[in-house]
């Protein structure tokens, strides 16, 4: 039981909860960037929330059904055909044995989950299926001609569920550790700016780029541990919000911190479109 | 003792010193329910905590030498034949050879990983001052590379660009995935050098 990717020229990577617990060792938590994405496709086939998906970047991939299976792809939204047939975003579909499978090019977002029912069965490494692509623990990443493993299914698929509506409007940001370390007033710029999201974003960081907090703490911080949503602030005054690869350990003061409901949002912005902060409030 | 949030799930405690920052996370390891308790130089990171309050409240609980954690004593043969051996002599004012005979017959202690998987920083006992970084990091540092660099020693891993001062290489490995504790040098493990 098993798919062969036949195309897969953006970043295509297994993905599940992650491996936390490990950081104390330098090695990062991983697991799918847009986590709510990856929950409601395994949802979706009959998966527990711990089966792995794979996770695709922008240009989507193709494969063949190797065997049959039911599927679904969740996350940025793309085109799904399978045999030349099109299938619905976020719903079941099936491909029975020698399908060729197409998730098209994302149309919106950046990362799209395919789950199967039965998850990838590819070997877990220190307890997660997940790639980390800092440090590159975890299964490597997936390239065409590549086969992937699908488990046995355990649930059946659910049907339709209505994914929730993406969110919409500024991502909720909390004083980092060491907002001290700037300006008077540099957590509210920094939620009264604009922001754009820089093209060497990635799995580890969302970079953006706009008006520098000023520092007014200038020696250099001793490294310490980093959480992800925590937002770095380098000497060349551009963001870095650590996502889930990110170092555990780092040595640029934190100004802020985003709110963890709104991290897995920060999967799916382009390089190019902005971003607004807001002070985050308890719930 | 200092509580900085780090966000709504995460706190960030500044303390004294590296020794207190391991003696710490050590002791937390038991008492508190973290998905992830990450010392580093002056500080603990306690992330994934569902009550903040709670972690802070039972930190009033430690006394210096908590932990009371005698680490095991690992050996790493080592081949003292680094590229920057000569200059950090030279940078300390000794010869070669006091320098390995320091490094090697002083007892260190991991007191963090980070950097990559397994990475060690490792007190330097050695009553020197602390090391530069070179001005240029290397493009590439092979697997297994003893280096200096400020108040640390540290082991490479894997391949990697890195800026530390290379005084040496071993052959252990020092992460294997596979294995059940897949760092050699978690944090409190106690270390020494032996000539290889």
């Amino acid at each position: 039981m098993s798919i062969l990717l036949t195309e897969a020229d953006g970043l295509t990577t297994v993905q599940d909860l992650g491996r936390p617990g490990l950081a104390h060792l330098g090695v990062p938590r991983a697991g799918a960037l847009d986590a709510p994405a990856a929950a409601l496709a395994n949802r979706i086939v009959g998966n527990p929330p711990t089966a792995a998906v794979i996770e695709t970047t922008m240009v989507g991939m193709r494969f063949t059904s190797l065997t049959p299976h039911w599927f679904a792809v969740t996350g940025a939204r793309c085109e799904v055909i399978v045999d030349g047939r099109r299938e619905a975003h976020g719903e079941p579909f099936f491909a029975g044995a020698g399908a060729q499978v197409v998730m098209g090019r994302a149309l919106e977002g950046v990362r799209s989950c395919l789950a199967v029912a039965g998850g990838f069965d590819v070997e877990p490494v220190l307890g997660s299926r997940s790639t980390d692509t800092l440090s590159w623990t975890g299964p490597p990443r997936l390239s065409a001609g590549d086969e992937v493993p699908c488990g046995t299914p355990s649930g059946a698929p659910r049907g339709v569920e209505t994914p929730l509506p993406s969110p919409s409007g500024p991502l909720r940001l909390w004083p980092g550790p060491r907002a001290d370390w700037f300006a008077t007033g540099a957590f509210e710029e920094l939620c009264a700016a604009e922001w754009v999201v820089g093209a060497d974003s990635n799995r580890i960081g969302l970079r953006l780029s706009g008006p520098a907090p000023v520092r007014t703490v200038t020696g250099e911080l001793a490294s310490e541990g980093m959480v992800a949503g925590a937002v770095q602030v380098p000497p060349s005054g551009e963001l870095v919000v650590f996502l889930a690869d990110h170092p555990a350990t780092g040595g640029y003061p934190v100004l802020a911190v985003l709110d963890p409901r709104d991290l897995h949002r920060c999967a799916q912005v382009r390089p190019g479109e902005q971003v607004r902060f807001s002070p985050a409030r308890e719930a | 003792m200092r509580a900085l949030r780090f966000g709504p799930d995460a706190v960030l405690v500044e303390v004294a010193d590296t020794a207190t920052a391991l003696d710490i996370a050590l002791w937390s390891r038991e008492r508190i329910t973290a998905l992830d308790i990450v010392p580093a130089a002056g500080t603990v990171l306690f992330d994934g905590v569902a009550d903040i309050d709670a972690v802070l409240a039972t930190l009033e609980e430690w006394r210096p030498g908590g932990s009371d954690v005698e680490g095991d004593l690992v050996e790493v043969p080592t081949t003292y034949d680094g590229p920057d051996l000569a200059d950090v002599a030279r940078t300390w004012g000794i010869e070669v050879d006091d320098l390995v005979e320091r490094h090697s017959s002083t007892e260190h202690v991991v007191a963090f990983c980070g950097f990559s998987p397994g990475f060690p920083y490792l007190t330097n006992t050695l009553g020197l001052p602390p090391v530069p970084r070179r001005s240029s990091p290397r493009a590439r540092v092979e697997p297994g590379s003893v280096g200096l660099a400020g108040e640390w020693t540290g082991i490479y891993p894997t391949a990697s660009p890195g800026g530390w001062q290379l005084i040496g290489r071993t052959t252990v490995r020092l992460f294997d995935p596979a294995a059940r504790q897949p760092a050699l040098l978690p944090p409190g493990t106690r270390v020494r050098f032996t000539r290889a």
